[in-house]
């Protein structure tokens, strides 16, 4: 054997990476476990998971692709990337499909096994494009990964269909020594997962070795790559979902208050996480109830806030949809609740895997009656945590539903989060009612909160419901005059809430040219497309909604700062048509809804445009 | 804390469960003696202070209920009761949970709820006021109207089949299944009480007369000249017998049954059907749920079934005790911080 050359090691600022294949090939699970390794080795990162909603969709099939797209760094990043440097195809349709995105002059890892007349026929090619041109400039790389890994695994306990499952693995062995990472993390993941199965164990490593020792050995890569750790702020870290975060949120809140944590969840696409994450912590007490339809998920949350639980409910658009009377029931009987919609692609069952930002005036205006909620947005995936508490303080302070809007995108998307210690956490006050003298239960506090009078206090039995009820006493009325003043009432509750929510935070100059604002998951896109827009000279600052009913309290004065602003969302307007009708000012929309994240270079144009060229430098 | 109830001698008369809001169900209204059975009853059987008393209902004439009841009292959206119910239930298991609910809210727009709360066994005793009819809406036809029945929405007549209550909550595996009718007072007050000391789902199918919109639609079981020939009341290891003077009874054949003449000499009480609220076997529950819509037979009253099972709100906190007791009591920071974690410094 020839002897070993020492290779090239080549350092980079920062990669975007897609994994394709079928949805069958373990394509989430390979990116995953990158990320994870990715993580650990302290490169900030972002990630895109991309998958159809058909769990194993036809074999080969260009609708049956599955991604997962990851963008790491030595730097800050927002975004998962808007284009690809790297994909790795795992089949005909996964090049075809995903093609179009890869960077100019990308590099491309092909199964090249797979690229036979079936699959290059279910993929739509009439020619092969390994041989036909196709891939001209491109730097591809052709690794026949399904026959080296069965040969890998000769004499492994598997079935040739086993074998054959395992060649993710040997894709991602051979992405680790590429960008010169440990194998370590997933081998020990390895282990443990497949605990019960030896045979996989040593499968499944043996797969994942020999990508890495391919990589090595073979003299087809000349050089590797290498991402320094970034510099991020001191503390201790781990890589989160924004699923996780949430569910991690919630938890938090139930300790800070003392409040049993009750969840009344039906599942479904992109939220059931949620519940699954949640079910996992009994031992703090917590109550998951997987409830028989989306109406009995928030109305099980409805009994148990009156019986005094910090009661919740997640779901997606379609759920929020089915929620919207319950949701009216708890602005009359004004209990705290949290409603967490997980937005997708809409309407009606829409995408259910890919991300949206549709659902945002259903959230704010989408009920019969005036019945107004507090609204509040997580901007990336570790801020789903935060949101979740900021959620929780609000529904138990205002004795309020409030919803809490995240999206498919930042709910599956992870990101490194510097983790809080529980001591920096402030609690979350509490205040059952319990004396008898003066109780009246629609009597409200300086907040204009009502009290909590749970079941079980003796003395304050008392009734209410989805009927108008009288002010202070709370009895059913039908009275003109109390119900405009209740209807004002609530309204006041929802308003006053803007002098307990943090000031909008202009990032960048603080008036000027142009102002981007945003809300909610496109909080990357923007803050990368405004720093590139500032690099190149531009005059733009930004500004992101997590609080968006009420708005922060200086909105107004933050919007007319500026003489220009552009909002860029994923839909036709929401938070423009918002803006437009509560403060009277122009503004200029960008909005591409394809089911997917905004693209920080589309936003750049728009940024560059609205300012007329060179305006603003 | 509400979770600790407190062992105290109560002593409650009727009036105690009475509140303060004027009643407003129509002047001859069938609910009026439903308030007054369970108002009657309840001094007898709640074993726990009354804060610890929740009354829950959805929309409709029969979900006023809770108003006029001097406990606890969520008045919720239409269908919904048995899921609001559900959520107090496991918020805290030491209340009492009760739901007044109709045969529309219960069984059209929440039937899905009705049959979930049943399927998990949830402790909730669950009242039912069947009137046949829409009242609240002012006389359009229900889940439980008779085929045929001419309504404001049926003026040619309902081609609907009608769901058979029992028969429903049978098919959904509730633990505790009963009917009673609103003029039979001491037999409303019995199944009210035994609902009361069930543990799980307890159903009961109320039949309530609407004297505006459907007067007269369980006459056949509340006059005197009728209703004893139209009505068996099941008695636990009793044989089924009925009909004025105790003259006929049922046997069963097999999966058969039949009406039987005790007054001819060829049968004998001892060849009758034995009432078994236990009796493992649905089947023989679903043969007399069936005899209300089989020409001949008379309408079961009484316990039609009684299954002890673990409850749902008992399941849930026997899983989070053995969880702790397995993971230790979950400390927070330890979960924070689980997982691959790094530090940068």
């Amino acid at each position: 054997m020839e002897t070993e050359k020492e290779k090239e090691l080549l350092q980079l600022k920062e990669v975007t990476i897609r994994f394709a294949g079928d949805s069958g090939d373990g394509m989430q699970l390979t990116g995953t476990q990158f990320s994870e390794t990715t993580a650990l080795v302290g490169n900030d990162l972002n990630t895109l998971p991309d998958y159809p909603a058909e769990i194993r969709a036809p074999a080969g099939t260009i609708y049956g692709v599955s991604g997962f797209q990851l963008h790491f760094s030595s730097e800050d990043i927002y975004t998962p990337g808007d284009q690809p440097d790297v994909l790795v195809a795992m089949n005909p349709a996964a090049l075809k499909k995903n093609l179009p995105e890869l960077k100019k002059g990308g590099m491309i890892i092909v199964n090249s096994d797979s690229f036979d007349i079936k699959n290059l026929s279910l993929a739509h090619y009439e020619s092969n494009p390994l041989e036909d041109g196709t891939l001209d400039g491109y730097q591809v790389y052709q690794v026949p990964i399904s026959s080296l890994t069965a040969n890998a695994l000769e004499g492994v306990k598997l079935s040739p269909k086993e074998v054959s499952r395992a060649k993710n693995f040997f894709a991602l062995g051979l992405m680790y020594w590429l960008f010169n990472r440990p194998i370590d993390n997933t081998v020990n993941w390895i282990h443990q997962k497949f605990a019960k199965n030896p045979e996989y164990i040593e499968g499944n490593e043996k797969a994942l070795r020999a990508g890495y020792n391919y990589g090595e050995m073979t003299e087809l890569f000349t050089a590797r790559y290498t991402v320094e750790p970034a510099k991020l702020p001191k503390g201790i870290y781990r890589s989160i979902s924004g699923n996780e975060a949430t569910a991690l949120g919630f938890l938090t809140a139930s300790v800070k208050s003392g409040l049993p944590l009750f969840l009344g969840s039906y599942p479904i696409t992109p939220a059931s996480e949620i519940i699954q994450y949640l079910s996992t912590y009994k031992n703090f007490g917590v109550k998951t109830f997987q409830a028989e339809d989306e109406i009995s998920g928030i109305t099980t949350a409805i009994g148990a806030a009156f019986a005094g639980n910090l009661a919740i409910t997640s779901t997606s658009g379609p759920g929020l949809a089915l929620k919207t009377e319950a949701i009216g029931l708890a602005v009359m009987t004004e209990l705290p609740l949290v409603i967490i919609d997980v937005q997708r692609g809409g309407p009606s069952t829409g995408l259910p895997t890919k991300t949206e930002q549709a659902d945002l005036l259903q959230a704010v205006c989408g009920r019969n009656g005036e019945a107004p909620v507090a609204v509040v947005a997580a901007a990336t995936p570790s801020d789903c945590f935060n949101m979740a508490l900021e959620a929780s303080r609000i529904a138990i302070k205002y004795m309020t539903p409030v919803i809490l809007l995240t999206d498919g995108y930042i709910a599956n998307g992870s990101e490194p989060w510097r983790i809080p210690h529980t001591n920096e956490i402030p609690e979350i006050p509490v205040k059952f009612r319990t004396e008898k003298e003066g109780f009246y239960p629609y009597l409200r506090n300086e907040n204009l909160a009502r009290p909590w009078a749970i079941p079980g206090t003796p003395g304050l039995e008392h009734r209410i419901g989805g009927l108008e009820k009288s002010d202070i006493y709370g009895n059913v009325s039908y009275d003109p005059d109390n119900h405009h003043k209740m209807v004002q009432l609530r309204a006041k509750k929802i308003k006053n809430i803007e002098n307990d929510i943090p000031l909008l935070e202009v990032e960048g100059d603080q008036s000027g040219e142009l102002l981007v604002a945003g809300w909610g998951g496109t909080y990357g896109t923007i803050k990368e497309a405004v720093n590139k827009a500032r690099a190149q000279g531009y005059k733009v600052s930004q500004v992101h909604f997590r609080y968006i009913n009420p708005f922060p309290k200086n909105t107004e004065q933050v919007l007319k700062s500026f003489k220009k602003i552009l909002i860029p969302e994923i839909n036709l307007g929401q938070l423009a048509r918002l803006i437009k009708s509560e403060f009277i000012i122009d503004v200029q929309q960008f909005n591409v809804v394809r089911g997917l994240p905004l693209r920080v270079a589309d936003i750049v144009d728009q940024i560059i445009k609205t300012l007329g060229g060179n305006n603003g430098k | 804390m509400a979770n600790n109830v407190e062992v105290k001698e109560i002593k409650y008369t009727a009036k105690d469960f009475a509140s303060d809001q004027e009643v407003r169900w129509c002047p001859g209204c069938g609910d009026y003696s439903i308030l007054a059975q369970v108002q009657r009853t309840f001094p007898e059987i709640i074993d726990r202070p009354k804060e610890n008393i929740v009354w829950v209902s959805g929309i409709g004439c029969s979900s006023r209920f809770p108003y006029y009841m001097n406990t606890y009292g969520f008045h919720g959206i239409h269908g919904r009761a048995p899921a609001i119910a559900t959520g107090v239930k496991l918020a805290n298991p030491n209340l009492s949970v009760w739901v007044a609910s109709g045969d529309g809210d219960l069984l059209s727009i929440g039937g899905n709820h009705f049959i979930h709360a049943c399927r998990k066994n949830i402790d909730l005793k669950i009242l039912m006021f069947n009137n046949r009819i829409y009242g609240l809406t002012k006389g359009q036809y229900s889940p439980t109207s008779e085929r045929g029945k001419v309504t404001k929405t049926t003026p040619y007549g309902s081609i609907d089949y009608p769901f058979n209550p029992p028969m429903l909550a049978l098919g959904a595996e509730a633990s505790f299944i009963a009917r009673s009718i609103d003029r039979h007072p001491k037999h409303l007050q019995e199944m009210i009480r035994r609902a009361g000391l069930h543990k799980g789902t307890a159903f009961i199918e109320i039949f309530q007369n609407c004297n505006i919109f459907n007067d007269g639609a369980f006459s056949l079981l509340t006059e005197k000249d009728t209703k004893d020939d139209h009505v068996l009341e099941l008695i636990h290891g009793q044989p089924m017998v009925f009909g004025k003077n105790k003259n006929k009874g049922i046997k069963l054949d097999g999966l058969t049954p039949m009406v039987v003449d005790l007054t001819s000499g060829k049968y004998s009480k001892d060849d009758l059907w034995v009432h078994d609220e236990f009796d493992p076997n649905p089947a023989r529950t679903a043969i007399l749920a069936m005899f209300d819509e089989t020409p001949g037979f008379p309408t079961p009253i009484g316990v039609f079934r009684q299954i002890i099972k673990e409850t749902y709100d008992e399941g849930m906190f026997r899983q989070i005790e053995e969880v702790k007791k397995k993971k230790g009591e979950g400390e927070l920071e330890k979960i924070l911080f689980s997982g691959n974690v790094w530090e940068v410094n």
